[in-house]
């Protein structure tokens, strides 16, 4: 492990592909077939389980979007950013405040809400970006912060009360609506496909010269200057990027909790998200998705009075000490600890 | 791009290629560099010298474009190059390898040397591309790992080669942006006797078609290979001459052997053969 | 505005720059020295208010007391805490230690929650600091919010002396720029780092119990403070301590005149002015200089 934290192949692995990276953007176990496996499943979850559950896989869906865009940041690039909420509750605000009394279309909804939430990215990461370590994880803090009071006290949104949303938005081609994201079915499916393009997207940037880019940048950004990259426009597109895919995750929030709130820009959603990626573990795409389920499952088991009793209103303070103990044993995450187990169980040739 | 043909290595007596003038940096009341000018022509290796703290890594800092002179003028290949930045000195051929070794350990030797390629032909925007199939790249690769010895090794992991190892893969990595010029900051530190000996025959390989700055101290290194000597104290050039003079040099002698010097000098050279002369820097000298 | 609204907002500004100066500077020095970046700071801040609540009944109207016994029991916590849980964040990653100290705030607000409840607290201004000074016939200001400037600027004026001309201040700065000859030396680093730390809880703490009867005592009060001072830090460059000085009083004056000028839009005015300097002198307005 890196000074830095970053997952590093193990030295023991002398040999990798020529022109692969040894991590993120490395052709993981099973390849894409473990991914499609997985969108496969989700697609034929909803003809067993309850609405109940349903809604709970779609949520988790929505954070996984969110903790993906957040891993191209800090996972890639090596940008540890504390101020992501800010683009997930603006594609949420987006989403609601164009939606107005009547609804939307979604053709003009989600590049509203992409748009809206990669213009505030742009302000925001080209001035963080002219700080860097500790400075640059303040900076975003701060900004995500003046958002969340832009949205709090000011006539912009709601107030502290936040938007109500009144019509969910549909998409209509030729006059017929082909879908309406009020439908439960049809907002479901939207969510997934939007997850596995996401997923699908990322992992292909990082595959390409920008993702080695961003990663030559990530390990040792000195070298990349010295061999001629101007590295600030390439941290400046992860960063807009990142953000603008947030906005996408904030207005599938909105539209599932049918109005948007500012709490969503709380620096404790910006911290819940970091959790997400580094529980699973920083530097796998997989990692992002796989944190994105564990922390809500572990979230509502700290708060769930049936399995903890009275310890359950101080869901807090359990919480807490689970993710000290977590990362403090586990800094790899749960991707670390497979891959270990992985190296246990295959000999080293 | 660098010449190869045979009028590149007489360039060394026409216009440098990389040219400082005047070049100055203060830290607060502290000059780390005071009026320095150096130059670099093609067909030369000039080597920069001095003890700890002369300023030579200010000065080459100065001249890779990581930190601004306070003081001064750079030229590059005909441009005034004082106000570009690091990576665009680096695109219009000026290379830097690093005292620390400055690579990216995780990736593969050849991965290393392609990305480096890579800044000279970016294509940023082309996201389904897999860089994996940039052959050019990695031929490129390949063709610089095996200028550098290394070409065996192409798809190790970085961080598992040897101290040395990883000294020739800085190397390899400078050359991957094809540039003129190198500046070279310590590429011997920590190396052994057989790994000295092959970067050197590397490096006057390399000075054919290349303009080298080579910031030492391994004095026999140095007076092996260097066409030029130009000694830093306390931030300033108190000598920059052809190697044999500078041995001789009574400044540079006074700078490094104390007022002694010159008697010392002198009483060594009686004792040596002849035509041998003190090496600077070592106490005793050594007979060549 | 009028002159006597004027004074009393500049009055006001200078005061709540002071305590932040108080709660930045024991930041930005835990940062400057440690190199640990601890969000929980926050909750030492909120950790002197209530302690200033609950130390109220025991020192009734003793002041004084109540103040030095809240600095001393929240120096003792992190000497503590430092030991059994900061020291261990040094070696590790900004990233791990965002998210550990992230849920550390979780955990103190949930003892904080256990111990004392969560409701909204007042307490009370000393009788001897209570009531208004006049000023000819131009304004009236409250005595306690003159004490709490003069109370500041007098540890500031003790930090300063402390951290350039004592022998421990001098251990201080040296250990900031070269841990491995100060350990050389002799000097037990790891006990220096724990008066740092302890120093800059109570720092913290002292700001909270000087605030509390000012701003009442309530959850989520440690939030806030955090990160405005997160902000002061970037203005005025990690590790300095005049420039977490001049910062805090600049943030001061954006923040109270903002809410004069701006009313809702007040909130935005430090991060604005977070972003000018951002743009004009990012490494902050003083070079590091502890």
């Amino acid at each position: 492990m890196r000074s830095d934290g970053i997952v590093t192949a193990p030295l023991n692995d002398t040999r990798a592909e020529v022109g692969e990276l040894p991590d993120i953007g490395r052709r993981e176990a099973g390849g894409w077939a473990v991914p499609t496996a997985a969108v496969l499943v989700l697609a034929l979850l909803p003809l067993v389980l309850s609405p109940y559950a349903q809604d709970v896989v779609v949520r988790i869906a929505i954070y996984a979007v969110f903790a993906l865009s957040l891993e191209l940041l800090v996972g890639a690039t090596g940008l540890v950013s504390l101020g992501h909420a800010a683009f997930l509750g603006i594609g949420a605000y987006a989403a609601v405040m164009g939606s107005g009394e009547s609804g939307a279309s979604l053709f003009f909804l989600v590049p509203i809400a992409l748009a809206i939430a990669a213009a505030y990215a742009l302000c925001v990461g080209l001035l963080s970006l002219r700080t860097r370590g500790v400075y640059f994880i303040m900076v975003t803090l701060a900004f995500a912060q003046m958002a969340y009071f832009v949205f709090h006290d000011t006539k912009v949104g709601g107030g502290s009360d936040g938007i109500f949303l009144y019509v969910k938005p549909v998409m209509q081609i030729a006059g017929t609506t082909v879908l309406d994201l009020a439908n439960r079915a049809h907002f479901y499916y939207a969510v997934l496909v939007v997850l596995a393009a996401t997923y699908a997207f990322i992992a292909l940037l990082l595959g390409s010269r920008f993702g080695h880019a961003l990663a030559g940048i990530r390990v040792n950004e000195q070298r990349m200057r010295a061999a001629g990259f101007s590295t600030t426009p390439y941290k400046l597109a992860a960063f807009v990027i990142a953000g603008a895919l947030a906005g996408l995750a904030g207005l599938l929030l909105a539209v599932k909790d049918g109005g948007v709130n500012p709490e969503l820009l709380s620096w404790h959603t910006s911290g819940e998200v970091l959790l997400m990626i580094i529980l699973g573990g920083i530097g796998s795409l997989r990692g992002a998705v796989i944190g994105a389920i564990a922390f809500t499952l572990l979230k509502e088991a700290c708060q769930s009075e049936a399995l903890l009793g009275p310890l359950a209103s101080h869901w807090q303070l359990t919480l807490g000490l689970v993710i000290i103990g977590f990362v403090a044993a586990l800094p790899r995450g749960l991707i670390g600890l497979v891959e270990r187990v992985r190296q246990v169980g295959a000999p080293r040739g | 791009m660098a010449d190869a043909s045979p009028t590149a290595s007489t360039a060394a007596t026409g216009t440098p290629l990389l040219s400082a003038r005047g070049l100055g940096r203060r830290f607060g009341g502290l000059a780390a560099v005071d009026d320095v000018s150096i130059d670099l022509a093609v067909g030369q290796i000039h080597a920069v010298i001095g003890t700890n703290g002369a300023g030579k890594s200010t000065l080459v800092n100065m001249l890779s474009g990581e930190l601004a002179p306070s003081a001064g003028s750079v030229h590059f290949a005909g441009h005034d190059v004082t106000r570009w930045p690091q990576p665009r000195r680096a695109r219009a051929g000026l290379g830097r390898s690093y005292q620390r070794t400055t690579l990216f350990p995780e990736f593969s030797l050849a991965e290393n040397c392609r990305l480096a390629a890579q800044a000279g032909a970016p294509r940023p925007w082309r996201f389904w591309e897999r860089a994996s199939a940039d052959r050019a790249g990695l031929a490129t690769a390949l063709r610089v790992l095996a200028e550098a010895g290394l070409a065996a090794d192409a798809e190790r992991v970085a961080g598992t080669l040897s101290h040395g190892g990883k000294r020739q893969l800085e190397i390899a990595m400078c050359l991957a942006t094809a540039p003129q010029a190198l500046l070279l900051d310590e590429p011997l530190a920590g190396m052994g006797a057989e790994e000295t000996g092959r970067m050197l025959a590397l490096l006057t390989t390399l000075k054919a078609t290349h303009a080298i700055l080579l910031v030492e101290h391994d004095m026999d290194a140095v007076f092996k290979v260097a066409d030029r000597v130009t000694v830093m104290v306390n931030g300033q050039v108190i000598a920059s001459d052809v190697p044999e003079r500078i041995r001789t040099d009574r400044a540079v002698q006074i700078a490094y052997l104390g007022d002694e010097a010159p008697t010392l000098a002198a009483g060594a050279a009686a004792l040596l053969p002849e035509g041998a002369g003190p090496a600077l820097g070592r106490p005793g000298g050594r007979p060549r | 505005m009028d002159l006597a609204t004027f004074l009393v907002q500049c009055l006001n500004a200078v005061q709540y720059g002071l305590l932040l100066f108080l709660v930045a500077s024991g930041l930005t020095l835990i940062f400057g020295i440690m190199g640990v970046i601890n969000l929980a700071h926050g909750s030492f801040y909120m950790l002197g208010a209530y302690l200033a609540f609950a130390l109220s009944p025991i020192f009734g109207d003793q002041f004084a007391l109540r103040l030095v016994a809240g600095v001393v029991l929240a120096a003792a916590f992190g000497y503590v805490l430092e030991w059994a849980f900061f020291s261990f964040l040094y070696q590790r990653d900004h990233l791990q230690q965002v998210l550990l100290t992230y849920a550390l705030i979780l955990v103190f607000e949930e003892l904080r929650s256990l111990a004392v409840g969560n409701d909204v607290h007042g307490v009370p201004v000393p009788p001897w600091l209570s009531g208004s000074f006049r000023l000819g016939g131009l304004m009236e200001y409250p005595w306690y919010r003159v004490f709490a400037s003069v109370a500041c600027l007098v540890v500031a004026f003790a930090l300063y002396a402390v951290v350039n001309r004592t022998r421990l201040g001098m251990m201080i700065r040296a250990g900031a720029s070269n841990r491995d000859m100060v350990r050389g030396l002799g000097v037990d680093i790891r006990r220096l780092y724990r008066i740092v730390f302890a120093g800059g809880v109570a720092l913290a703490a002292l700001a909270g119990m000087i605030a509390a009867p000012l701003s009442s005592v309530y959850p989520g009060m440690g939030s806030s403070v955090l990160i405005v001072c997160f902000v002061v830090v970037v203005i005025g460059g990690i590790g300095s301590i005049t420039g977490a000085l001049v910062a805090s009083l600049l943030v001061g004056f954006v923040d109270t005149f903002g809410k004069v000028f701006f009313a809702e839009w007040s909130g935005v005015g430090v991060y604005l002015l977070m972003a000018v300097v951002l743009v004009w002198r990012p490494e902050g307005l003083m070079k590091r200089a502890v």
